[in-house]
């Protein structure tokens, strides 16, 4: 393994931490941009999908895991950088203009939000933006006159510079991927900026960071803004991808997804959002493949074991009627997020770094390099 | 007038469903600090139970309504065992997210197993109607006000008058001092879960005569149940009656003198405007921070 001495200040806050960096990020880059010639455009789409989420998870992981805000509203932010978007396009607004202007308005209004979230910590918190969002998804559907209530409103291709950028298209992917990336890299510039340094001083203690002179206020109004405003751009590129938008498209249930990206890829790190995204989006596949191959499967694995045809068939007809119930996806993700919860509350990224120690340590790893110490709680009230 | 009183004890008897569903909340903060997101789906599941025992297995309603509350008890316990105590302690977020999941999971297994139809209780106060003068008063509705009335004074008296109710409140005050004295913390917590288990039980079945329930039930009035829990200071349980009442009404006025769309909003709204006001709720008590 690389043994790695800071030095100076100047070494604590570089981009990468070491030259490797460039290299893996290099090939990854490599290989997402000749994506569209090889992969089948049913995947191509999944990662537009990967590419919107992920920027959403960016934009909430600087809420939640850099400032320590939890947000379940993040649904809302992303609605309305949708709407404006939609409603800009009406009025035959260019998309560099709109795609900023849905950015900059969401962030306005993320400021606004974070503004009586300042004296709200913990739960009252998570309530206040659940409120939000249910206030945005109602305006939604009640302000007939712009957003079409119910109705909802379609969205015409994106045309860039005269050009139609369908969105099924590889130009299109590339459009997001480039977002994601200048996302990426513009909140890990950002992180090492004095404000990113003042967010993790917040979310590590607040009184600390007042102590040390952290305007404690401006940088929470701050990441609520910055925050919202990468979603609302995502929101633009998702009101583009689904080419319709209406008010039950952003409900809470999409606000615990984006949650669920940061929390199973793992709070506290860029990578987190982007493997959180990653899983999210391929659930689906995943539980369509469930659904089509794995009662054959099943009944082909009877058959091996000494079933007869009447068993098996009874087998496969049982194991395709639980694959293809109804619930069943909100189940998985149940199960999902508590065993994440439990077991392991770094996420994938933290998986990954475990998995990465233990080769570079190999044969010295210890087991209990990342185990929870126990803790007993005082009351969060008077803390 | 007559129009008013109405609207007034039929948000009374709804905000009494979310102040139930809030004493719920109350009870696990209390003695834990532990927020439980699936409180509303707790509720649902104790719905289908005594469902199942009543409408499927033709049970007494009384009977049946015993049978569900003791089965949630057990289940609420199973709950903290398996999802909650492995993580108390830790953030509040994460034990956020591990009852969103629980939530999750209960709702599309009630969904897989019982359908996602709307279902109904046969009570003995269904139908009946007591009459003052003009004024058409709904027995179930009644009812749920009363096993409320009962329901807050028992918990309340629980709380203050006996050793357990002590020992919860001292084990939410500091976990490690409250095992130092003796107290075990960790059985306090699972008869904790298995309280408001019960409770929301007794909350399921008493909404199904107002709203059917259905899978999805738990997460509409769970929902609702959180402004009641805040805007009554989490924490208080005379607060989480009074905020589920307001809520209640406040809903119910909001649906019969303004616009269309009002209705669902106006409790959030209000619950906003008291957070700006009163960052710790109505009946929030206001602790100083040590550093």
């Amino acid at each position: 393994m690389r043994f790695l001495f800071k030095t100076d200040y100047e070494d604590d806050i570089k981009l990468f931490p070491h030259s490797g960096y460039y290299v893996s990020y290099g090939i990854l880059i490599a290989f997402l941009l000749i994506a569209p010639f090889v992969l089948s455009s049913y995947l191509v789409s999944q990662l537009v999908f990967v590419c919107i989420y992920a920027t959403v998870g960016v934009g909430l992981m600087i809420l939640t895991g850099f400032t320590g805000q939890a947000s379940l509203g993040h649904a809302a932010f992303l609605a309305i950088g949708a709407y404006t978007a939609a409603y800009l396009q009406q009025y035959d607004v260019p998309f560099p203009v709109y795609f900023l202007a849905g950015g900059l308005l969401t962030g306005v209004v993320g400021a606004l939000v974070g503004f009586p979230a300042l004296r709200l910590t913990g739960i009252y918190l998570v309530i206040a933006t659940i409120s939000f969002a249910f206030i945005v998804e109602e305006v939604l559907a009640r302000w007939e006159s712009v957003t079409h209530g119910n109705e909802g409103m379609r969205v015409k291709t994106l045309s860039l510079f005269g050009q139609a950028v369908p969105q099924n298209g590889p130009t299109f992917y590339y459009l997001c991927l480039a977002v994601l990336v200048l996302t990426i890299v513009g909140t890990l510039n950002l992180l090492r900026s004095p404000t990113g340094r003042a967010f993790v001083a917040i979310r590590d203690s607040e009184t600390a960071a007042r102590s040390m002179g952290v305007n404690v206020s401006l940088y929470k109004v701050k990441s609520f803004a910055i925050s919202a405003g990468i979603t609302g751009l995502a929101g633009v590129l998702f009101a583009h991808k689904l080419s319709f938008i209406s008010p039950e498209m952003f409900t809470l249930q999409l606000s615990i997804e984006f949650i669920i990206v940061i929390l199973i890829g793992g709070t506290f790190s860029l990578h987190g959002a982007v493997l959180g995204a990653i899983f999210l989006v391929m659930i689906d596949p995943f539980l369509t493949y469930l659904k089509d191959d794995l009662p054959g499967i099943i009944a082909g694995v009877a058959a091996t074991f000494g079933a007869d045809s009447v068993t098996a068939t009874k087998i496969h007809a049982n194991a395709a009627a639980i694959a293809s119930a109804n619930g069943l996806k909100g189940a998985i993700y149940g199960v999902i997020i508590v065993l994440f919860v439990l077991f392991e509350p770094l996420g994938l990224y933290g998986r990954w770094l475990k998995i990465k120690l233990f080769f570079q340590l190999f044969p010295l790893y210890k087991r209990a390099t990342f185990k929870r110490q126990k803790i007993y709680v005082k009351s969060e009230r008077n803390r | 007038m007559l129009d008013f009183v109405q609207q007034l004890v039929s948000g009374i008897a709804l905000g009494c469903v979310y102040g139930l569903i809030a004493l719920g909340f109350v009870l696990v903060y209390k003695a834990t600090e532990v927020v439980n997101f699936a409180q509303g789906d707790l509720m649902m599941l104790g719905g289908f139970f005594a469902f199942t025992f009543i409408g499927m297995l033709g049970l007494n309603y009384w009977l049946g309504f015993a049978g569900a509350v003791a089965a949630m008890a057990a289940f609420g316990m199973l709950a903290e065992r398996v999802v909650v105590r492995p993580i108390l302690g830790y953030p509040q977020f994460s034990i956020i997210m591990a009852t969103i999941g629980l939530g999750y999971f209960l709702r599309s297994v009630v969904g897989m197993i019982w359908g996602t139809d709307d279902f109904k209780i046969e009570t003995p106060f269904s139908d009946g109607v007591l009459r003052i003068g003009s004024l058409v008063l709904a027995y179930d509705k009644l009812s749920v006000i009363a096993a409320t009335i009962i329901l807050c004074a028992l918990l309340y008296l629980f709380f203050n008058r006996t050793t357990l109710g002590t020992a919860m409140r001292a084990s939410s005050e500091n976990m490690l001092a409250a095992y130092y004295m003796g107290i075990p913390v960790k059985r306090v917590v699972s008869i904790v879960w298995a309280i408001s288990a019960a409770v929301a039980t007794a909350a399921g079945v008493l909404l199904a005569p107002i709203t059917f329930i259905h899978s999805n039930v738990g997460l509409v009035l769970g929902l609702k149940a959180f402004p009641a829990a805040v805007l009554g200071g989490f924490g208080s349980i005379p607060g989480a009656v009074v905020g589920g009442v307001l809520i209640g009404v406040i809903e119910s006025m909001a649906g019969f003198y303004l616009p269309q769309g009002w209705k669902d909003v106006a409790p959030y709204i209000v619950l906003l405007v008291v957070l700006l006001l009163k960052p710790e709720g109505l009946f929030g008590v206001h602790t100083r921070k040590k550093v």
